[in-house]
């Protein structure tokens, strides 16, 4: 269980998080929907410690983890942007996260069949392309088959084959019980996944409930037109 | 510890990839080399090569810390997304950067004067230009970090330490002599001895010249610096000050890049 209570965050002028307060369930895909800078990054950024909130708690599994850091071995990270050292290769990065953790990885042999990276294990990071990288950043992610995983962006970049078996292993493990958080723009890509849809605009929650609840709220047929009409409008949903 | 020394030879591995390092011992080993073989005694080949420690051990560790950083920033997520605490990630990129200069800094510069000066007193000198050299380096790539920390991106960390580089080699001897100018009829020797630990570079070299035949001809002052620095006392005072400027800037480069947001 993952709970953020009234989380604070602004860089200079700009209101990031503007107490932001919220429960996420395991065994749920939780979807976190918005324009640019409405603070989908800063709020997964603020749970894995990467940006310090200026108030307001998280809470993994009801202990406060600002600060902290031990929690974080229940956390997978996909970032939006996956950047990796140059002089490494896959398998020599995947060989220093398993000795730095002191743990032997469940999943990585798994998810480098189910992405097909067999071949580009021995070959620099730096060779391998955006997709790629992004496979490879979904190995890092879930290979000590954490209770948490927070995606962002994780579909930019795969090819059709690969965001679908992403998307069939994300099934897989919700129906594991993990608690599973996506930020993205993707609202095609959502629709098909997401259990619960939380809308930010401007720090703050205007929507929170299922895809086919948006839908209805909006009376638009898929959930990009909803989220669409919902920041034409820039009205908090009342119905949440 | 096991993290931290993880997360080090991670940090050290990236860095080896770097030629410049190998170019750093070269550049060191042919110096040395050269003055040996035109015919230098281990004493005066040391006064030659101290101003070259002195001058551009600071400024390739301010450079290099800089470009460490920053390197190490680009994948920041990797790491400070792992359950180790910020301070292990600090520790192990700063000793990789430091080690990653000392190393080749003090294999450069050492086999010229085991090659050609095995006696002791060449032994003695050479102990003293490592041991100069590798306290500069330290102490310049924990400031590299601190100003690294502190700023934004890459260019504007590397103007801040080519100031800091200026201000300790050229600035603030400009203003020693302008106190010196300002009080003509006062005996600075000992205040002057006291602002010397305030620059990290000058008291490197002070320490070191002290040591060799030519400090003879720092007149005065240098009489003054030889009583204050050439005794035990004054030598435990130099090292404690040199040691403080190394791990003053670790801390709150280690602090302020606890508080960081990435």
């Amino acid at each position: 269980m993952v709970e953020i209570r009234d989380v604070r965050k602004r860089f200079g002028a700009l209101i990031a998080l503007d107490g932001l307060s919220l429960a996420i369930k395991p065994g749920e895909i939780t979807s976190i929907v918005g324009p640019n800078a409405a603070g989908k990054s800063t709020l997964l950024k603020c749970m894995l410690g990467l940006i310090h909130p200026d108030a307001g708690e998280i809470l993994i599994d009801g202990s406060v983890v600002n600060g902290g850091w031990r929690y974080r071995k229940k956390i997978g990270y996909v970032p939006q942007t996956p950047r990796f050292p140059e002089a490494f290769c896959a398998k020599e990065l995947l060989a220093f996260l398993t000795d730095l953790r002191g743990l032997e990885p469940r999943n990585e042999s798994r998810l480098i069949e189910l992405f097909g990276l067999e071949s580009t294990m021995n070959r620099p990071l730096h060779y391998l392309s955006g997709g790629t990288r992004q496979k490879i950043s979904l190995v890092i992610a879930a290979m000590f088959d954490p209770e948490i995983l927070l995606m962002d962006e994780p579909t930019v970049g795969l090819d059709p084959l690969s965001s679908r078996r992403q998307k069939q292993w994300l099934r897989e493990e919700r129906a594991r019980g993990k608690t599973i958080i996506v930020a993205s723009h993707l609202m095609a890509e959502l629709e098909e996944l997401a259990d619960r849809v939380i809308f930010l605009l401007d720090g703050r929650v205007y929507f929170d409930g299922p895809p086919a609840r948006a839908l209805a709220t909006t009376g638009e047929r898929t959930l990009e037109a909803t989220i669409a009409k919902m920041m034409e409008d820039r009205q908090p949903c009342t119905a949440c | 510890m096991h993290s931290m020394l993880t997360v080090l030879r991670f940090n050290l591995h990236e860095l080896a990839r770097n030629r410049w390092l190998g170019a750093y011992a070269l550049f060191f080993g042919a110096i040395g080399w050269a003055l040996f073989y035109f015919g230098a005694a281990p004493d005066q080949a040391a006064a030659s090569v101290l101003d070259l420690v002195v001058f551009l051990v600071p400024l390739v560790s301010l450079t290099v810390g800089v470009l460490c950083f920053y390197s190490a920033r680009d994948y920041a997520d990797l790491l400070l997304t792992q359950p180790i605490s910020r301070r292990t990630v600090f520790a192990g990129q700063y000793l990789a950067a430091a080690l990653s200069l000392a190393v080749p800094f003090a294999v450069g510069l050492g086999v010229p004067f085991l090659w050609y000066g095995s006696h002791e007193r060449a032994m003695e000198t050479l102990l003293l230009l490592l041991l100069a050299g590798l306290m500069l380096t330290l102490i310049c790539v924990a400031l590299a970090f601190l100003i690294s920390v502190g700023t934004e991106n890459r260019l504007g960390a590397l103007g801040g330490a080519l100031v800091v580089w200026l201000f300790f080699v050229v600035i603030y001897d400009g203003l020693l002599l302008v106190l010196i100018m300002a009080f003509p009829n006062y005996q600075l020797g000992r205040p002057l001895a006291g602002l010397v630990l305030l620059n990290p570079f000058d008291l490197a070299r002070i320490v070191i010249l002290l040591r060799l035949d030519i400090a003879a001809l720092m007149g005065y002052t240098g009489a003054i610096f030889q009583q204050f620095f050439g005794a035990t006392r004054g030598l435990v005072i130099a090292l404690t000050a040199l040691s403080l400027w190394t791990v003053l800037p670790i801390l709150l480069g280690a602090i302020a890049y606890a508080r960081r947001d990435f």
